[in-house]
């Protein structure tokens, strides 16, 4: 007879522990899952001490357990005490394997044999996913380990560790200092590893440090009772079977995503994308009635949203109204509007006037006015300027807006219409001014929240990308066709997708089409003797391939795309029938023609300068907009530009002069670039990292040191760092010798205190611009942009 | 794009020195006191104090490179100046005392006034010079990575000569405790290389390996040279594989050697960037005692 519970809760996370713990001081019959063999795999991982915030500070708690920012262990003990003192049914180490449904409810199966049964599901498992087993007989035996917590715990043992990504790598090499370590690596390489790992694993196995098998995987774990070791690992390898004996296993095989088991449970994704989260009710019900997704899984990435979710979602079951904690900020936010009658009228208010937001669902409108911003800008003043580097988008609510582009043409955009696509988009500057008319209201939603909301709802995705080709072949192509011109050009238009590398096209095939960049860049070179001579960069908001359709039909150049890049492609014929018609789109189109050519000339002459942009290109600047570079013909190696940034920043330089590459005497250190898209904005919990109008990309205070932001960096221009003890006057050093001086390294205060991540802000704060640059006594350090790179390139040949 | 110090803005403040100083000489032709120029006529004091004020405000330079935050102009701009309007200061003192010398304070501090420029003047000619070199000298690598590619060679080194016989393991781990880079201040400046003559030594024994095993193994008849020669004997006796070992060592520590200079030359560039300073900076301040003391006692003797 299987066990019955009115609610079983999968996952004990932030999410599903405060489920359980509302539902256990509700009395009602319920059963907390738990894979792993400890409460909340998640946090229990983070390292030693590491400090907890609690974020977003504006959102009341309203949960059975208590939660306050601290040390991961007091978090952890707090939540423990709280389910013990609530008695909360808890079972560790029971992986639900399948969730059924029939009429009578639900059967869980745990680890693929016991049942339970239940009136309803809480499925609370976080992104992180289940630790990939080994999947050999044996691979639950105590001597079998999945992860490594300290390295220094064992020594003079044989250990024998599967795997080839950076965790087995960086276990491996920390392993090997006092114990014998035998690493087992399914491919003939490491192909998975950071460049450091995969250098010093190669290394190790070379000087014999580590015995590595390669094209080699575990066939079973045995436990011995007699002999000095505890285990034998039988390996499959090319030569046949391996026996090792060892003391320890170590399986580092990364976790299997969630989505798998969440779809097989019958729940539905609206995209393929990897980043989609399941369609859920106000209320957090999934499309299978009584399934309900609350936390990580549901999009909700922070402890306190998801601790309150894991409350409302036990009183929704239980029958009961209840306002989620986060209405009082709602209401708050929505309140000026006209005709303001409670939060849910005037959702629906929001949602009856756009049409590109129609297709969400309410409680993902809900979410998105939670991030977003109603603004009443007064009548005349700027939204947002031209040259602008933010990247939210706007919808308007009322009233109507005038844009201003470049050229000095204006138009009006009415209620219901949106803006700004094209910067949230290619990443690139604002291309238009944007002023507030009479009575405008609008809905500005930050980049992040808009990215997710496009992965999720392909409608709303498909809008503005229909959007972006018209507006982006009118403003950037053809500002001179008419509209039903640039409806013609956009019908025969597509997006394409190139990888880094990729050829859009090569010299000498005929041009059949442009390419207008979407969003990445492109560099453009010549074969000149055999030897390829890069001639220019083109960023995003450019075209390339025209010259083909003007004059000549074939490719005079080869086009490739210096990072992923997006473009539209514009077709042809269509675009030369255009052509004919608009003598002055003509002109105009020539005009430019002729200038690139002379450019192309310019370089091809002197390939010195091509040379340069290409090393520029291959050290990410494809992506940058913005790039610290030093002259080493100037630079006096006095590091003032390190002093000066941990000066003006805490204590923290943010950059580090003397690392990174060198050529032609130029150097570029390891610093921000402040990438169109930051690799470092891709998973921020809070959503701490933006873009300021002149182009900083910056980390804000609410920042909970989570460290994804420094893992996703490929520059390694974030770090991790806590507060400084504050320094001794200027005068009282000068005077009276109280150090640390100015440009001295300060004290660390507390190396155990809150860590949160610190990066490269472009000294948003000093009036001057970058301390870096100005504080560079020789006129060694500059900072430009991608734009800059061909007049760069040729004033220093 | 990137500017020199020297170059800032068109050579602005090469042009307000020039100017300042144009204007001091033909004042100063123009001007024919009695008995003779000196500090004591308007002219005098009118240029003692230009000087005495510029002097000051070179010295605020070091305040200036410590307010990071300052938005007083680039600190490129403050150098600019501060060389270009520097070196119009040992021409108004000489106008402002009317080239008159003596065995006195006073000449100590125009003494100073000189020795600080010619400090300075220093200063900028290292800064020309130097960092293109280190460039060249670095070759693309960082001084750690340097030095990591040191302690790796030099346990390989270690394990290659274990390999071939304990003597050898003696002489190369008795050269690694040897090698130091950096030290004393002469150590940095002069670059001077204190490792021991290893390779030299290890040459001598693979050449005289191969000669041993060309002719007859008759045993050395050469004098000197008494734990070396042993170990020749030994080698030539010894199988080949321990030769290709030795010449494996050899290469080792030639490559060792050759960043070991490397990293030598970049101190000692580092060094001979930064060492005037120790000398510019405590002469200013000298120089700055001396000129207070030069004012108070004229005003005092007046």
């Amino acid at each position: 007879m299987a066990d019955r519970v009115d609610i079983a809760i999968v996952g004990s996370g932030p999410a599903g522990l405060s489920a359980a713990a509302r539902a256990a001081e509700c009395k009602t019959p319920h059963v907390l899952l738990e894979a792993s063999p400890h409460l909340a795999q998640t946090i229990h991982r983070y390292q030693k001490g590491k400090h907890v915030m609690e974020e977003p500070a504006s959102l009341p708690l309203r949960a059975s357990l208590p939660f306050r920012a601290g040390s991961r262990e007091q978090v952890l003990a707090a939540w423990e005490e709280g389910i013990r003192r609530l008695g909360v049914n808890l079972r560790l180490g029971a992986e639900v394997t399948a969730i059924e449904r029939d009429e009578k409810g639900f059967r869980l199966l745990i680890g693929g044999r016991e049942a339970i049964m239940a009136r309803s599901v809480v499925l609370a498992i976080g992104l992180q996913g289940n630790i990939r087993k080994l999947g050999v007989p044996g691979q639950d035996l105590p001597c079998v380990q999945y992860q490594l917590d300290d390295p220094e715990e064992f020594q003079g043992e044989t250990i024998v560790v599967v795997g080839a990504g950076d965790a087995a790598i960086e276990n491996a090499l920390a392993l090997a200092f006092r114990n014998q370590v035998i690493i087992v690596n399914r491919r003939d390489e490491f192909s998975r590893a950071k460049e450091g790992n995969l250098k010093a694993i190669l290394k190790a196995i070379e000087e014999g440090r580590i015995e590595c098998y390669y094209r080699s995987q575990p066939e079973r774990v045995e436990q011995l009772a007699v002999g000095r070791r505890r285990a034998r690992v039988v390996l499959a390898t090319p030569d046949g079977e391996a026996q090792i004996l060892c003391d320890r296993v170590i399986a580092r095989l990364g976790a299997l995503p969630p989505r798998a088991f969440v779809e097989r449970c019958g729940v539905k994704f609206p995209s393929a994308d990897p980043a989609a989260v399941p369609v859920i009710s106000p209320r957090y019900e999934s499309n299978v009635p009584g399934l309900y997704i609350i936390g990580a899984l549901a999009g909700y990435p922070l402890i306190k949203q998801a601790m309150n979710q894991g409350y409302e979602v036990v009183e929704t079951i239980l029958g009961r109204q209840v306002e989620p904690a986060d209405a009082p900020l709602l209401q708050r936010k929505l309140e000026r509007l006209p005709g303001f009658a409670g939060v849910d009228g005037a959702i629906e208010w929001i949602r009856k006037r756009t049409p590109v937001l129609s297709p969400l669902s309410p409680l993902q409108l809900r979410e998105l006015l939670l991030e977003a911003d109603i603004q009443f800008p007064t009548a005349g003043k700027p939204v947002f300027r031209r040259n602008d580097y933010t990247d939210s988008f706007y919808v308007i609510l009322a009233g109507q807006t005038e844009v201003e582009t470049a050229d000095g043409r204006r138009f009006r955009l009415r209620q219901g219409e949106f803006f700004g696509e094209m910067s949230l988009i290619s990443g690139r500057r604002r291309n238009a001014t944007v002023m507030a008319g009479e009575g405008c209201i609008l809905l500005e939603i930050p980049r992040r929240t808009m990215l997710r909301i496009m992965q999720s709802v392909e409608e709303v995705k498909q809008a503005i990308d229909r959007a972006f080709l018209k507006r982006a072949i009118q403003s950037r192509l053809a500002p001179e066709a008419t509209p039903e011109q640039v409806e013609e050009l956009a019908r025969e238009s597509s997006l394409h997708r190139f990888r880094a590398g990729e050829i859009l096209f090569a010299e000498g095939e005929i041009g059949d089409c442009l390419h207008l960049v979407r969003s990445g860049s492109l560099m453009v070179s010549r074969n000149i003797a055999g030897r390829e001579v890069v001639l220019s960069y083109v960023a995003a908001g450019n075209y390339v391939g025209e010259m083909a359709l003007l004059g000549e039909t074939r490719r005079t150049a080869t086009v490739r795309a210096a990072i992923a890049t997006e473009t539209i492609r514009v077709d042809g014929k269509s675009f030369k029938r255009v052509v004919e018609r608009n003598p002055v789109l003509r002109l105009r189109l020539q005009a430019e023609m002729r200038q690139r050519t002379a450019q192309n000339v310019a370089m091809q002459v002197d390939p010195r300068g091509g040379d340069l942009i290409s090393f520029l290109l291959a050290q990410g600047a494809g992506e940058a907009t913005d790039i610290l570079l030093i002259d080493e013909s100037l630079c006096i190696r006095c590091d003032n530009c390190e002093k000066a940034c941990a000066e003006t920043h805490g204590g923290t330089s943010r950059l580090d002069r003397e690392a990174g590459p060198t050529f032609a005497e130029v150097h570029v250190p390891t610093s921000c670039r402040h990438c169109e898209h930051p690799h470092c904005m891709k998973d921020c919990p809070p959503d701490a990292i933006h873009r300021a109008p002149n182009g900083e990309v910056y980390i804000a205070d609410n920042c909970i040191g989570c460290g994804n932001c420094v893992e996703n960096c490929p520059y390694g221009v974030i770090h991790l760092a806590g507060p400084v003890a504050r320094k001794p006057g200027l005068l009282a050093w000068l005077l009276f010798g109280l150090g640390p001086g100015p440009g001295e390294a300060p004290k660390r205060s507390d190396p155990s205190g809150e860590k949160k991540a610190v990066k490269c802000d472009m000294c948003r704060d000093l009036p001057g611009g970058p301390a870096c640059v100005r504080s560079c006594p020789t006129g060694a350090a500059i900072r430009i942009t991608p734009e800059e790179f061909a007049s760069y390139a040729r004033a220093r040949r | 794009m990137h500017e020199s110090f020297l170059a800032h803005r068109g050579l602005r403040y090469l042009w307000v020195s020039a100017i300042l100083l144009s204007l001091s000489i033909l004042a100063y032709l123009w001007h024919d006191p009695i008995p003779r120029p000196n500090g004591g006529t308007w002219l005098g004091y009118t240029l003692g104090t230009i000087a005495a004020l510029l002097i000051l405000w070179l010295m605020a330079f070091g305040l200036r490179k410590r307010l990071y935050r300052s938005t007083a102009g680039t600190l490129r701009g403050w150098l600019s100046a501060h060389v270009y309007l520097g070196l119009a200061v040992p021409v108004l003192s000489l106008l402002h005392s009317g080239f008159q010398v003596g065995w006195n304070l006073h000449t100590l501090l125009l003494a100073l006034v000189f020795a600080v420029v010619l400090s300075g003047l220093f200063g900028v000619w290292a800064y020309l010079r130097y960092p293109p070199l280190i460039t060249r000298n670095r070759d693309s690598a960082t001084r750690s990575a340097m030095l990591e590619e040191i302690a790796e060679l030099d346990r390989k080194a270690l394990e290659l000569a274990d390999r071939i016989d304990p003597k050898i393991h003696a002489l190369v781990l008795r050269s690694q405790q040897k090698t130091r880079l950096g030290g004393s201040v002469w150590h940095q400046l002069t670059a001077g290389d204190r490792s021991e003559g290893v390779l030299k030594a290890l040459n001598l024994l693979s050449e005289r390996q191969r000669q041993q095993r060309a002719q007859a193994p008759t045993g050395s008849t050469m004098s000197g040279g008494a734990t070396i020669l042993a170990m020749v004997d030994y080698l030539a006796a010894a199988p080949d594989r321990t030769g290709e070992a030795l010449r494996e060592l050899i290469d080792l520590i030639a490559r060792k050697r050759s960043l070991v200079a490397r990293i030598a030359r970049d101190v000692q560039f580092q060094a001979i960037l930064e060492i005037w300073l120790y000398l510019h900076v405590p002469l200013s301040f000298a120089l700055l005692a001396a000129l207070l003391w030069h004012v108070l006692s004229v005003f005092f003797y007046w």
